[in-house]
Formats: C-alpha cells, sequence, structure tokens
C-alpha cells in the first residue's frame, strides 16, 4: 500500500539565504527616476514651448500680431504691480463663486428630491436632457434683458453652466452605489438624508467630484466668454473685459496677459484644487477609476 | 416530510416560558422581474432560539438568499409573517445585521475601526469613545488589530469578510444574518474562516443564521440546518444536533452523504 509522502525540498535548512540571486527590490538610478515624475516632464515640455514662443515672435518682430514672451511677462508683471489685473481676477473670481455656489446647491436640492422622490426623477431627467446640450453662453442675452447689465446676469449663466452638469453626475453616481451598500445603510436604521449624506455622497463622491470638476470647467469658459461680450459690471470689468478693453488700446502683450492669466487661473483649480481633494478622498480611499 | 436524517435525535421541545428568538410562519416569498412574478419560497416555517448556529440549506433557487432579506426586513412576505422578540419585521434594523458575500459591504471612504464604528454611532448612538473602545475589542477578536487603520482597498477578500463580521457582531444585535459570507473566498481561506468563526461562537455564544450551498459548511457550522428544495422553496427537513458528529469518526461524512441524496433524490416521499 502506497500511503502520501510530503517530501521536503532539499535545500530548505542549509541553503544561505538568496547569497546567489540578485537582490529582489532594485533600486533605479537618479535619471530613470527623475524621467519617472510626469510634473518634471511637463516642466520641459512647457519650458520648451516658451523658448520656441520667444524665438519666433522674436523673428516675427511684430508686437501689434505676436508679441514675445518677455514682453508678455512683462507686461504682466506691471499689471499686477500696479493693481489692475489683480482687481480684474477678483471681480472674475466674485462672480464665479457665487455662480458656482448656487448651481452646486441647486444641483444637491434637485437630485436629494429625484433620489427619493419618482417625480424628482422624472424631471431631473428631463431638466437635464433639455438644458445640458444648451451651451449657458446663449442665455445671455436674454439674462442680459431679464436681470440688466451686472453680475446678476452673470451670476444667472454661470448658475445655469454648473447646476446640470454636477446634477447629472451627482444623480448617475447616486444610481451606481452597489445594492450592498445601500443594504448596509438600511440595515444600520438609515433613512432620509442622513442616508443621503452618509452613504450615498461618499459612495457617489468620483461622479461627484468628476460633475463639479466639468461644472466649474463650464463655468470658468462661459465666464470668461460672457465677460468679452459685455464686460463691465457696476464699473469694474473682470478678466475677459481685460482682455476685450487691451485688445480695443491695440496692447497686444496685455492681451496675451490676460490670455496667460486665464490659463494660469484655469490650471491651478483644476491641478491644484481638484487633485488635492482627489488625493485626500477617492485615491486614499482606493475609488479612484 | 419528518426528519430523515442520520441524527434522529427526537427533537427537544423548546421550553413553554422561553418564547423562539426568531419564528417564521408560513412565509411565502414572491418578487418581480420585469416580466415574471416569481414564486422564490412557499410556505416556510421555522424558529430560531437563542445561540443557534441556524444555517439555510439548499440548492440554487431555493430561495434562502431571499429568505433570509425577508429576515432582514429587505422584502415583505406576500403571506406569512416574521417575528423576533415578538415583534413583526416590517423593515432593515440594527437588531437583525446583516454580513454578505460582496466584499464591497465596507464603506471605502472609511477606515476599518470606522466601519465598526459607524453603525455603533449611527444606529445604537453610542458615544464616541465606547463605541472605539467596543469597536477595536471586536477587530482585535477577528485578529484585525494590526489592520485597524488601514482603508478596505487595502486588504485581502478573506480580510474584509472579517471587519464585516466584526462589524456585525460589534452591534451586538439580536441575530446575525450571513449570506453566504466564505462564497467568494479561495478555498484555504474560507476554511479558516468557518473555524474562526466557531471559535468567535464559543466567545460570545451569538445567534446566527447562515445562507449557504455547501453542505460541509453547513455541517461545519451549525448546530440546526433547514434543507429546502428549489422551485419554489420549500422545507424539505430540519436537522438538528448537527454539532454532536464529529470529524474524525467518519460520522461528519456520512450526514454529509445522507443531506446530499435527501437534497438530490427526486420523489420528495423517498424517506417515507
Amino acid at each position: 500500500m502506497l500511503s502520501p509522502n510530503i517530501i521536503l525540498a532539499s535545500d530548505v535548512e542549509v541553503a544561505k539565504p538568496y547569497d546567489n540571486v540578485k537582490p529582489v527590490e532594485q533600486k533605479l538610478n537618479a535619471l530613470e527616476t527623475l524621467w519617472g515624475v510626469s510634473a518634471l516632464r511637463k516642466t520641459l515640455l512647457i519650458l520648451t514651448l516658451a523658448v520656441i514662443w520667444q524665438v519666433y515672435a522674436s523673428y516675427l518682430d511684430n508686437p501689434l500680431l505676436f508679441p514675445t514672451l518677455s514682453d508678455t511677462l512683462t507686461t504682466m508683471v506691471d499689471r499686477f504691480v500696479d493693481g489692475t489685473l489683480p482687481a480684474r481676477i477678483w471681480t472674475t473670481l466674485q462672480v464665479l463663486f457665487m455662480g458656482y455656489a448656487i448651481g452646486t446647491v441647486l444641483a444637491a436640492v434637485l437630485t436629494v428630491l429625484a433620489i427619493n422622490t419618482r417625480v424628482g426623477t422624472d424631471f431631473l431627467e428631463t431638466m437635464t436632457a433639455m438644458f445640458n446640450p444648451l451651451p449657458a453662453i446663449s442665455l445671455l442675452p436674454l439674462a442680459l434683458i431679464w436681470f440688466g447689465l451686472g453680475a446678476s446676469s452673470l451670476v444667472f449663466v454661470l448658475v445655469h453652466s454648473v447646476l446640470w452638469a454636477v446634477a447629472l453626475n451627482t444623480h448617475s453616481g447616486f444610481l451606481g452605489v452597489s445594492r450592498t451598500l445601500r443594504m448596509v445603510g438600511a440595515n444600520y436604521g438609515l433613512t432620509g438624508i442622513s442616508y443621503v449624506l452618509r452613504i450615498l455622497v461618499p459612495a457617489a463622491f468620483p461622479s461627484i467630484l468628476t460633475g463639479l470638476k466639468i461644472g466649474w470647467a463650464f463655468a470658468w469658459r462661459t465666464l470668461i466668454a460672457a465677460e468679452l461680450v459685455f464686460g463691465v459690471s457696476s464699473g469694474q470689468g473682470g478678466l475677459g473685459w481685460f482682455i476685450f478693453e487691451n485688445r480695443n488700446l491695440l496692447d497686444i502683450p496685455a492681451v496675451f496677459a490676460g490670455l496667460l492669466t486665464v490659463i494660469i487661473i484655469g490650471l491651478i483649480v483644476e491641478n491644484l484644487v481638484f487633485q488635492t481633494i482627489e488625493r485626500h478622498t477617492i485615491q486614499k480611499w482606493g475609488m479612484k477609476e | 416530510m419528518m426528519q430523515a436524517t442520520a441524527s434522529a435525535a427526537e427533537r427537544i421541545a423548546p421550553a413553554p416560558a422561553k418564547p423562539p428568538l426568531l419564528s417564521v410562519d408560513g412565509v411565502t416569498l414572491r418578487y418581480k422581474t420585469p416580466n415574471l412574478l416569481i414564486t422564490a419560497t412557499e410556505d416556510v416555517s421555522f424558529t430560531v432560539g437563542e445561540s443557534d448556529r441556524f444555517v439555510l440549506l439548499g440548492p440554487s433557487g431555493c430561495g434562502k438568499s431571499t429568505l433570509l432579506k425577508a429576515v432582514g426586513g429587505y422584502m415583505a412576505p406576500s403571506s406569512g409573517t416574521i417575528h423576533i422578540n415578538g415583534r413583526q419585521v416590517t423593515r432593515p434594523g440594527p437588531d437583525r445585521m446583516m454580513v454578505f458575500q460582496e466584499f464591497d459591504q465596507l464603506m471605502p471612504w472609511k477606515t476599518v475601526l470606522e466601519n465598526v464604528m459607524f453603525p455603533l454611532l449611527v444606529a445604537r448612538r453610542l458615544p464616541k469613545d465606547e463605541a472605539e473602545a467596543l469597536a477595536r475589542q471586536y477587530i482585535d477578536k477577528v485578529k484585525l488589530t494590526r489592520a485597524m487603520d488601514s482603508y478596505p482597498h487595502t486588504l485581502s477578500g478573506g480580510m474584509k469578510q472579517r471587519v464585516a463580521i466584526a462589524r456585525g457582531m460589534a452591534m451586538q444585535p439580536d441575530i446575525l444574518l450571513m449570506d453566504e459570507p466564505f462564497a467568494a473566498l479561495d478555498a484555504l481561506t474560507r476554511r479558516q474562516m468557518q473555524d474562526e468563526l466557531l471559535q468567535l461562537w464559543e466567545d460570545t455564544k451569538f445567534t446566527v443564521i447562515f445562507v449557504t450551498h455547501s453542505i460541509a459548511e453547513a455541517i461545519k457550522i451549525s448546530n440546526r440546518i433547514l434543507l429546502l428544495s428549489p422551485h419554489p422553496g420549500r422545507v424539505k427537513a430540519e436537522v438538528v444536533d448537527v454539532d454532536k458528529v464529529s470529524q474524525t469518526d467518519g460520522s461528519a461524512a456520512a450526514l454529509e452523504r445522507d443531506i446530499h441524496n435527501l437534497l438530490f433524490s427526486n420523489e420528495p416521499g423517498h424517506k417515507e
């Protein structure tokens, strides 16, 4: 009769551990490590583009059409120091935050209604289907008639640009919360608003954040465009107006400086603010798709 | 249909003074799919006493998970009643903590400790330090002390299920409802988890209803097994005193064979 037998590997006890193999982990050399940092690669890319800009513009030598990078930067610094640009940025951001905040709150109210009642769902779905494809800026003429030349028209347009994007993403995020988690929430006796806040919102946070990002992008573009159409509200224009005004004065380096400011603020919010939020939430929780 | 099992020990009638913890009386469960009305279980009755390890066993389609969801309060029976401690079950509640099969039952935005504390805070309304002490105690019990502050996505499947069990037990519910909690685990982890569950039970003697489709798992874990037949789920037999069998002298294997024959015999009256 044969019986099973366990034969131990002969060298288990004897062999010195790992003296004949390369270490399991090896450090990359310094260059490889640096090249792995995407921020560094992107900085290099931007520097290259900046050099090309400078060289081409100097070669063109026509500041009315295409000013050099150095001219643009000098103008930008000048306008910062004399206080025009900070004031313009502040005006723009004030309107932006107001519109963004109102839009987000409305979106929250709509989605909470939608998740709790059927008529709310139907309302939200119909409204997002109708208004999401409509560019917010196209409502500006109407807003000017309704609210007059002023910040309230801008806020109205901004709310419209934020609301549907955030509501749509939040709602689809809520619907995507796994059945198990919903059942866990019900198991704890959570209902109504505390169920939404404690289970649905964190569970749907990746979608909500996407909605907030898209809403921000829409709002930023819409606002700059709207300010180009009519800039002055209560005697104090925003960044869009700064660009428009300087074009009229044929101060093209200042136009470029304004555009650059728009880009930089956009980058800061998208890459710094939202990425920081992302790192501290969905990335930490392992929920990033 | 009688008890047609190896352990044909007489059922000891429960002392009349003490009503059963959970009683399910003539429960029929139906649910709708887009074009069908499906009867999951028909006229199922059973009772669960305190400190029972009660297993619902049957092939797929016998409605055992649906039955557990009904006990959990997630669906209302179309006829019959479910009572726990004399109260009728109408909705989910923290007196019946569920442990699910799916790994996503933990909240990914909370650490292990926070996950276990959360129901203590929101459902039992314990003060924070008390909840934390209790949570730590149960996390220690499931041997996850080292993972206390980890987020669920960094844990293995078995660890996630341990957290879910700790979370359920820390609430000290009337009944712990476990819906195939080890079904998604690999075979080795699964055996380990079964042993640990039994150790935990030795510690605290909690009451548990456990759904499984593995006969071996049912025998290992339970002291009572309810066998259900499929399409629709009806009670086929009840096995009592399952914990009297021994894994070493072959009685467990014999019981497993008997249950298997019973479940898969085509004639219902075959043992009569």
